[in-house]
């Protein structure tokens, strides 16, 4: 479904991404998972066209998606930190991406019912907390029905509940045959969720497993322990 | 697109700044015509206020307002929304509203006071200049990542054009005294927007006595006529060409 190649990127002399290459399917729950800045954001941004990469190519139902549009109505993208006019309340901020994704089937509202966000329509965004803010972008990123999920850092600043919430949330998606992409530190909440691991570091990727692959290849029981035992082994060299 | 200006505008009305920046130029034109009994003072005397205010406003107000819009273009840009679409949007609700605010603030008055002709060439003249330099400060935020370089870049542009540029004439005409550099000089005129607008304006008026030097050459080039075409025609192309690079960078641009 999505198929990144050899893509790189620099920031001034800074590289960020360093040929990275990936393959994800349609029914899989990808964890992107490395070191702080090893290039996860970077990477999601360039699917999403936020950010351009230097060389490669990054290919989404085989069509590239370089000056493409169109093709972001089937993502759903929840960023790590929600950035909203401030100016303008909940309400007109989901009126006003409604109106631009001109989405005319039903809308996937059960986010919307179950973070109670109704009772906070007309809320200013400058006044929201960091985790109403993470609810809100959750909403939004589920609101289309989209074929593809990004999330990044999901559950960072919700309460437990809410984490309990979108989890299940994902869960009910992946249950349904959607790309599920998701970077996070936290990595027991993976273990429930995800079928692939791909980790990354200095901009590489540098291996791509599926769970069961990786939990026979360190002898580890969970995801968390193989991927914390593969950190510290990648910390020692 | 629709949307999105419609967006933009709205946003814009609610903004008390373009309130104030409207009232602004209101109070300048009534009383600078409250003043003058005679209305090609009246109009000499505004459209120098002019040409000092509505490239300051413009340029400062919209580079500030697009840096505020970053969350904006943010979430639209990971819509299924055009770049080029959100860019061009700002810029057209951006110059909607300056443009409305000029013309309640300056066009009712001139329109009272002033000849038909010349208040409606002022009224234009004044709507070029804005887009102008609106065009100016979407190129400045395109170059500069950062808020504070990017107004900064603004203020110095705005000083450059307003101010420096006619020293910089005058220094060019002293030191080049004894060499025909007239004709240069024509082409020196064109890289100033504000100049080439006095210039539309008072050869509207017919005061050549108030062109200064650059202009005088410039009438005497040209003649009012193919002159007023060229300034107006050298005016399009300092609004287009400014925003379509600015165009091309945010194209490109990682947010």
């Amino acid at each position: 479904m999505i198929a990144i190649q050899n893509i790189s990127k620099k920031f001034g002399k800074l590289t960020v991404l360093d040929g990275a290459s990936a393959q994800f399917n349609k029914g899989e729950c990808i964890a992107l998972i490395g070191p702080n800045g090893c290039g996860k954001t970077t990477l999601i941004k360039s699917i999403l066209g936020m950010v351009v990469p230097n060389t490669g190519n990054i290919l989404f139902n085989d069509v590239s998606i370089k000056n493409k549009f169109l093709y972001r109505n089937n993502i759903g993208y929840m960023p790590q930190i929600g950035r909203y006019p401030e100016n303008m309340s909940i309400g007109q901020v989901i009126d006003m991406i409604k109106n631009i994704r001109n989405y005319n089937s039903q809308l996937d509202e059960e986010l919307l019912d179950l973070y109670k966000i109704k009772d906070l329509l007309n809320k200013k965004m400058r006044t929201l907390s960091g985790g109403t803010t993470q609810k809100i972008s959750a909403t939004i990123a589920f609101l289309f029905n989209p074929d593809v999920l990004i999330l990044d850092e999901p559950t960072a600043g919700l309460d437990p509940l809410a984490a309990e919430i979108l989890k299940e949330k994902i869960i009910k998606e992946k249950q349904k045959g959607k790309l599920i992409i998701i970077t996070s530190h936290l990595l027991s909440e993976l273990d429930e969720l995800v079928t692939q691991v791909v980790f990354m570091q200095d901009g590489k990727i540098k291996f791509h497993k599926n769970t069961e692959e990786l939990k026979n290849d360190t002898q580890m029981p969970t995801i968390a322990k193989a991927i914390t035992h593969i950190l510290k082994a990648t910390a020692h060299e | 697109m629709n949307r999105l200006i419609k967006f933009v505008v709205l946003d814009m009305i609610k903004n008390r700044t373009i309130l104030g920046y409207t009232l602004l130029l209101a109070i300048f034109s009534w009383s600078v015509f409250g003043l003058e009994d005679n209305a090609t003072k009246g109009v000499l005397t505004l459209l120098n206020i002019m040409l000092l205010i509505v490239p300051l406003v413009s340029i400062i107000f919209s580079t500030i307002y697009i840096y505020n819009s970053s969350e904006f273009i943010d979430l639209m840009v990971s819509q299924p929304v055009k770049r080029s679409k959100i860019w061009t949007s700002l810029f057209i609700g951006l110059s909607i509203s300056q443009i409305l605010a000029f013309v309640v603030g300056v066009g009712i008055p001139l329109l009272l006071f002033a000849p038909l002709n010349i208040a409606l060439s002022m009224i234009s003249v004044g709507c070029i200049v804005s887009i102008i330099f609106i065009a100016i400060a979407f190129l400045a935020c395109a170059i500069t990542h950062d808020k504070s370089k990017g107004i900064g870049v603004s203020i110095m542009l705005w000083l450059y054009f307003a101010l420096l540029f006619d020293g910089l004439v005058l220094f060019l005409l002293f030191q080049f005294a004894d060499y025909p550099i007239e004709h240069i000089m024509i082409g020196i005129t064109m890289l100033s927007p504000i100049d080439m607008a006095r210039i539309l304006i008072l050869l509207q008026l017919n005061v050549s006595a108030l062109l200064g030097h650059t202009g005088a050459i410039f009438t005497d080039f040209f003649g009012t006529i193919i002159g007023t075409f060229i300034s107006t025609f050298v005016l399009c192309l300092w609004a287009i060409i400014p925003f379509y690079l600015s165009l091309r960078m945010f194209n490109k641009k990682d947010l």
